[in-house]
């Protein structure tokens, strides 16, 4: 390759020079990435330049505005973004332990027979569209849950969140329809939706906690839920917390099964078990279509006030996953 | 605090070596070896012990406690306190049960076992309850549906002609499911070349560019739907003058599927054993034959998978399609002008009828949409390799018919030659690829 004379050593140069063929693949690769971080990028830097405007115009008020009359100029994203996260919250306390049930039971109770067909159920479940979840707790939820929003108002109503203000438990014909259409049922919905998905990074996380400390657990004469408690939680906690960051990173953003239930009014709600609520969300799915080009920005700046805390909660998962034992293994 | 007191009647059976202690997930080598990539024959896995150990006074205390609490609840809900509603009478007699179960279990044995006991109940009865939860969701779907399902125009006929007061003999939705495939399609042809090819692009070329890449389709999978909707919504069709049409909508779910199928398909590729690409190198080939012959044949299925996975994921999106196809009840196969409905819009437009028939319409077009998710979901199963536990079971009986043979031809005695050495099957495990 190079022409030393025979005379003086010098080292041979080492180093591939690729072909013409691996440099056009490598210059295509390189563009493939380039365009999808083009096409990802857009999106970020155009929502940031269109809510701009408003942003500008609202300043500091935008955060604590509780209402959305964008163009008369008096509107932010105090009430829905509490609304949004009370749907959230609703939505997670309740699908997070049965989901840590479900894994549970996957990965240290189930028969083996049946270990596999039910990791396909959860997985499949994980795939039903948000609409259909949407259908049944408007369908079949709103209906029969008021009772339970009656009960939780009366006896645990000394606890602020849980009261509903103009119900009286006392009156056999009250109407039950303060109780409909609430952030609770909302976030139960939701709740149903992300449950899979949670059960599914958990069941994952636990079935690889290591085999060695589970025998030595058992070895050591301890019971099934103390190789739980000492093995496998301990092992799939990374799993855990990343996988309820996950699925309230989905109940933050999820818009048609909230459209559907929650009837959307504009001011703090703070009493979750009440008729009426609202989220980012809904409020874009259900305000884009009669915007002027102002209230396009503005409902992109609550659009990207909720990116931005998706995004906040997904890094946060995927650090914590990264972190943990288990590693990021999903 | 110690665990050491009493162990619970384990009946410790091993099961059939070659059981995968992880039965799914993106498995490579044994966990516990990480440093030895996956070169060598893989040791011995290690397996899983099957702790079952029912006895019949388990189940004994499990039926009387429930008799018991039923009983105690039916006297407290009907004599004692006026509860009247079916939920209240579940939670007392959940609450009695597992209060009597702890009393049953502790008449014979020591607080760690209670514990135990205490903890497998609750643990069964939260898994019992969502998944009964979830299954409910789809035969509550398939049952509302029920109505609308046998009617051959269902499937073959638009809402052109159909109002609302129409019977379901009437009018169908053709036009959502085409309009679904149409959409589904003209994402797919954006998505599937723009991110494997992204995701090989990750996985060759690493580096500072290849972190921000990977960073940045990160953070864009946290994305919500609505404001992917909202953006193509702003630009296609409010700054470009686009109207509302299936491209719109192909558009905002091609920007919901890419970071998902980037993503997963970057885990994918991750997982070829880096020994067979040196192999590759080794024999003088470059990195495009390298990608093409090695790379991506060996991860087909996972990254099968990952498409039909995103596939599914992009089909049941209703947010960002509300926003950009608008809505249409006539049957339109033209993505690039006109409003062009998909299955998702169309239940959403159904439903908010308070017409009956609508409203049966609805969830026959939810019940199609599932079948379309659940038939998608089978095929990521089927292409993606069944059950690791059955491919180590074919992976078992094809070595055993190779020693059988190789047995035989010895058997018969040097004739001359030696038996051709088989080819040892390669030792990487081929990656099963389960997206969660």
């Amino acid at each position: 390759m190079s022409a030393t004379s025979a005379s003086t050593d010098v080292p041979r140069r080492l180093g591939t020079r690729r072909s013409w063929s691996d440099r056009a693949f490598r210059g295509t690769l390189v563009a493939g990435g380039a365009a999808v971080l083009a096409i990802m990028g857009l999106v970020g830097v155009f929502l940031l330049i269109r809510a701009w405007s408003a942003l500008h115009r609202a300043g500091w008020s935008f955060f604590t505005t509780a209402a959305w009359e964008p163009d008369s100029g008096n509107f932010g994203i105090a009430a829905i973004l509490v609304g949004t996260i009370l749907i959230a919250t609703v939505a997670v306390s309740v699908a997070v332990p049965l989901a840590l049930g479900v894994a549970l039971y996957i990965s240290e109770y189930a028969p083996v027979r049946l270990r596999q067909p039910l990791v396909s159920v959860v997985d499949l479940m994980a795939a039903i569209p948000s609409v259909v979840f949407g259908l049944w707790g408007f369908f079949f939820l709103q209906g029969h849950v008021t009772g339970l929003a009656r009960w939780l108002s009366t006896t645990f109503g000394w606890f602020p969140p849980f009261s509903v203000p103009g119900s009286d438990p006392h009156d056999p014909l009250a109407t039950a329809t303060v109780y409909t259409s609430s952030t609770f049922i909302a976030g139960l919905v939701v709740a149903m939706m992300i449950a899979p998905v949670v059960a599914s990074i958990m069941r994952e996380v636990f079935m690889q906690a290591p085999v060695g400390e589970r025998e030595g657990a058992l070895a050591l004469g301890s019971t099934r839920w103390g190789v739980i408690r000492r093995v496998v939680l301990p092992y799939g906690k990374g799993g855990i917390i990343g996988g309820t960051m996950l699925g309230l990173g989905r109940a933050l953003g999820e818009t048609i099964a909230v459209y559907m239930i929650i009837s959307p009014v504009f001011a703090v709600q703070w009493h979750v078990l009440a008729n009426g609520g609202s989220s980012v969300s809904s409020l874009i799915a259900l305000r884009y279509g009669e915007s002027t080009p102002f209230g396009t920005s503005a409902l992109m700046a609550a659009g990207l006030a909720l990116f931005l805390m998706t995004l906040v909660v997904n890094f946060a998962a995927s650090s914590v996953v990264a972190r943990s034992r288990s590693g990021a293994s999903s | 605090m110690a665990v050491v007191e009493v162990t619970p009647p384990i009946v410790g059976t091993t099961t059939p070596a070659g059981h995968p202690n992880v039965p799914g997930g993106p498995v490579g080598p044994v966990p516990d070896a990480p440093a030895v990539p996956a070169a060598q024959p893989a040791p011995r896995r290690e397996v899983r012990r099957q702790l079952s150990g029912v006895r019949v006074s388990d189940l004994l205390n499990v039926c009387g406690a429930g008799v018991a609490a039923f009983a105690l609840a039916t006297l407290v809900c009907t004599v004692l306190a006026p509860v009247t509603s079916p939920l209240g009478f579940t939670a007392i007699t959940v609450g009695l049960f597992l209060a009597l179960y702890a009393l049953l279990v502790s008449l014979t044995e020591s607080g760690v076992s209670v514990r135990d006991k205490l903890v497998t109940v609750v643990v069964h009865g939260a898994a019992f309850t969502l998944l009964a939860g979830l299954v409910f969701v789809v035969v509550f779907t398939f049952s509302r549906g029920a109505a609308a399902l046998p009617h051959v125009n269902f499937f073959t006929q638009d809402m052109a002609l159909a109002g609302p007061l129409d019977p379901l003999s009437d009018g169908g939705i053709r036009h959502a499911i085409v309009g679904t495939l149409i959409q589904i399609s003209i994402a797919l042809v954006i998505t599937i070349p723009l991110g494997l090819l992204t995701a090989v692009f990750l996985s060759e070329i690493p580096g500072r560019f290849a972190r921000l890449v990977r960073t940045v389709v990160e953070a864009m999978t946290a994305l919500p739907s609505i404001v992917a909707g909202l953006f193509v919504y702003a630009t296609l069709i409010l700054a470009l003058g686009i109207p509302k049409s299936g491209v719109a909508a192909a558009t905002a779910i091609s920007i919901m599927m890419l970071p998902i199928m980037v993503r997963s398909a970057d885990v994918v590729l991750r997982l070829v054993p880096g020994t067979l690409k040196e192999a590759s190198y080794a024999l003088g080939a470059s990195q495009f034959r390298t990608v093409w012959q090695v790379v991506l044949p060996t991860s087909r299925s996972g990254l099968t998978t990952a498409v039909i996975l995103a596939t599914a994921r992009g089909i049941g999106e209703t947010s960002p399609v509300l926003l950009t196809s608008g809505f249409t009840a006539a049957m339109n196969s033209d993505p690039t002008s006109g409003p062009m409905v998909s299955l998702p819009l169309a239940i959403f437009q159904f439903v908010k009828s308070p017409e009956p028939t609508m409203v049966a319409r609805g969830f026959g077009a939810a019940a199609v949409l599932m079948l379309l998710v659940l038939t998608l979901f089978v095929l990521a199963r089927v292409v993606g390799g069944s059950s690791p536990l059955k491919k180590d079971a074919r992976r078992r009986a094809r070595e055993q018919a190779r020693t059988e043979r190789r047995r035989r031809a010895a058997a018969r005695g040097p004739r001359g030659r030696r038996p051709t050495p088989t080819r040892t099957p390669h030792p990487t495990h081929r990656p099963d690829q389960e997206q969660s």
